[in-house]
């Protein structure tokens, strides 16, 4: 929709209508172009289905037998929804971090060394060399390097999510899907994930949805505003909040929606 | 939360009105100061001079405060930055109002020369230029800015012919240089005060359009 791509295409969304049921329609004929490496912002009310529209790229939503997407939603040209695509590479190259941080019940080297042995094949040495790669990734490694050992839910939800996110990183994927990751964290680790995916910017194709409109602005290249299951402007986040096209989303951004 | 943006908004909108309605009357008094030769009249455009520029400083923090708590965007955002450049725009030609009436004081010492400058045409055209701006910003209509940015040419032409009348009459009538030279600085200030009324034209089309028309030439 109304934005000249300036970057190639990673992910491109074609007619994706989905399903939670034979009743409940929750996106309909969305169209959207994600330009590599760039950070993408979904906005839009509660319940407007920017949450559904992301677990799509990784087919999460698959896991539910009712559930049910039509459409195509192209990584690097290729449909993912094709059920010859293999869902375990899928999610490595579609790593997805969520609102409240998931770290699992283990140390927080093992934290990250889970996926890396699930995905590859290393040798120890490797493995602890991929470890710190990752938690530096994630801004994390100065503040866990000396407790390692430790179990990932004894940090603070901050440090945790970031731990989730250096758990993605490290699988080395293309495209990270944030889902309101700084909805459960004060403004000083706020602070911290929102530079971090300044740095990951560039590295990554990132999307994130987010119900605060100033990180949206904050971080964002371009923004998508959904309402209703329906994308309804999407373009340079520049001009999205300074000079929106639709007057639904003027009414949402500066906070007038009813 | 929207409603604290709205109620602030109002009550600044208010205030840029009330300096725009002070700073059209400053240029209304300078310019019957020089017509009817009144250097008391003049000097009355002084005491609002320093009541526009104390009120822009004021709108100007104001502005400020709603920036940093509200952080507008979009249609907002235009707003805030509108009435904050407008409000410049106010105080530049309450400045100018007051050259205008220095011009006054001291044309009221000078005898008028045989060959003298009627100022009148100018005069009212900038006027009228300004009323435009100034309603075009309330009523926000791009319509009436377009206007004013269009009649902004005519304003400059009687400035090249005043320039004009003026170099001749120099040469005819040296010894009256200091009338010539006097009335041809208010004739350049009335010019500037239709380039502020052109100016708050343009910004009312970015506050509707989101446009930004000045010096659309170069783009």
């Amino acid at each position: 929709m109304n934005a000249e791509p300036t970057h190639p295409i990673k992910i491109a969304v074609r007619h994706l209508n989905f399903f939670y049921g034979p009743h409940h329609q929750a996106l309909f004929d969305n169209n959207l172009e994600l330009e590599t490496g760039l950070v993408t912002a979904v906005i839009g009310p509660s319940g407007c289905g920017k949450s559904t529209h992301l677990r799509v790229y990784n087919r999460i939503f698959e896991l539910y037998r009712e559930q049910r997407a039509e459409g195509e939603v192209l990584l690097d040209g290729v449909n993912l929804l094709d059920p010859a695509v293999d869902v375990l590479e899928l999610r490595r190259r579609i790593g997805m971090i969520f609102q409240k941080p998931t770290p699992f019940p283990m140390s927080v080297f093992d934290n990250i060394a889970y996926p890396l042995k699930l995905h590859f094949k290393l040798s120890r040495s490797e493995l602890a060399d991929r470890v710190e790669q990752a938690l530096r990734g994630a801004s994390l490694w100065d503040e866990v390097k000396n407790q390692l050992g430790k179990s990932g839910l004894a940090l603070s939800g901050g440090q945790q999510q970031r731990l989730c996110i250096a758990r993605t990183i490290a699988a080395e994927p293309e495209v990270l899907l944030m889902d309101e990751p700084t909805s459960a964290v004060d403004p000083v680790a706020t602070r911290k994930i929102e530079d971090l995916i300044a740095e990951l910017r560039g590295r990554f194709t990132v999307v994130i949805v987010t119900h605060n409109m100033q990180q949206a602005a904050r971080i964002s290249d371009r923004t998508a505003f959904f309402y209703e299951g329906r994308i309804v402007e999407y373009g340079p986040t520049e001009r999205i909040f300074t000079n929106p096209t639709n007057p639904r989303t003027e009414a949402y951004i500066t906070g007038r929606f009813s | 939360m929207k409603a604290h943006f709205e109620q602030e908004a109002v009550l600044l909108n208010a205030r840029v009105g009330r300096l725009a309605a002070a700073a059209e009357n400053a240029l209304q008094l300078a310019v019957r100061a020089i017509r009817e030769r009144n250097p008391e009249l003049a000097r009355e455009v002084f005491a609002d001079n320093d009541a526009i520029n104390q009120e822009e400083v004021r709108i100007e923090e104001e502005c400020l405060k709603i920036l940093a708590l509200h952080q507008p965007v979009a249609g907002d955002l235009r707003y805030i930055i509108t009435l904050l450049k407008v409000n410049n725009e106010l105080d530049r030609i309450g400045d100018l109002a007051q050259n205008i009436a220095e011009r006054a004081i001291d044309l009221a010492e000078h005898p008028v020369p045989a060959a003298g400058i009627e100022l009148g045409p100018m005069m009212t055209e900038v006027r009228i230029m300004l009323k435009q701006a100034l309603d075009a910003l309330s009523c926000r209509d791009t319509g009436r800015a377009a206007e004013v940015i269009a009649r902004d040419d005519t304003v400059d032409r009687l400035h090249r012919e005043n320039f004009r009348l003026i170099k001749q009459g120099l040469i005819r009538q040296p010894e009256a240089a200091d009338y010539y030279l006097n009335m041809l600085t208010a004739s350049r200030h009335l010019e500037r005060v239709a380039d502020c009324a052109t100016n708050i034209g343009e910004d009312v089309i970015y506050l509707e359009q989101g446009r930004i028309v000045r010096h659309a030439h170069l783009s």
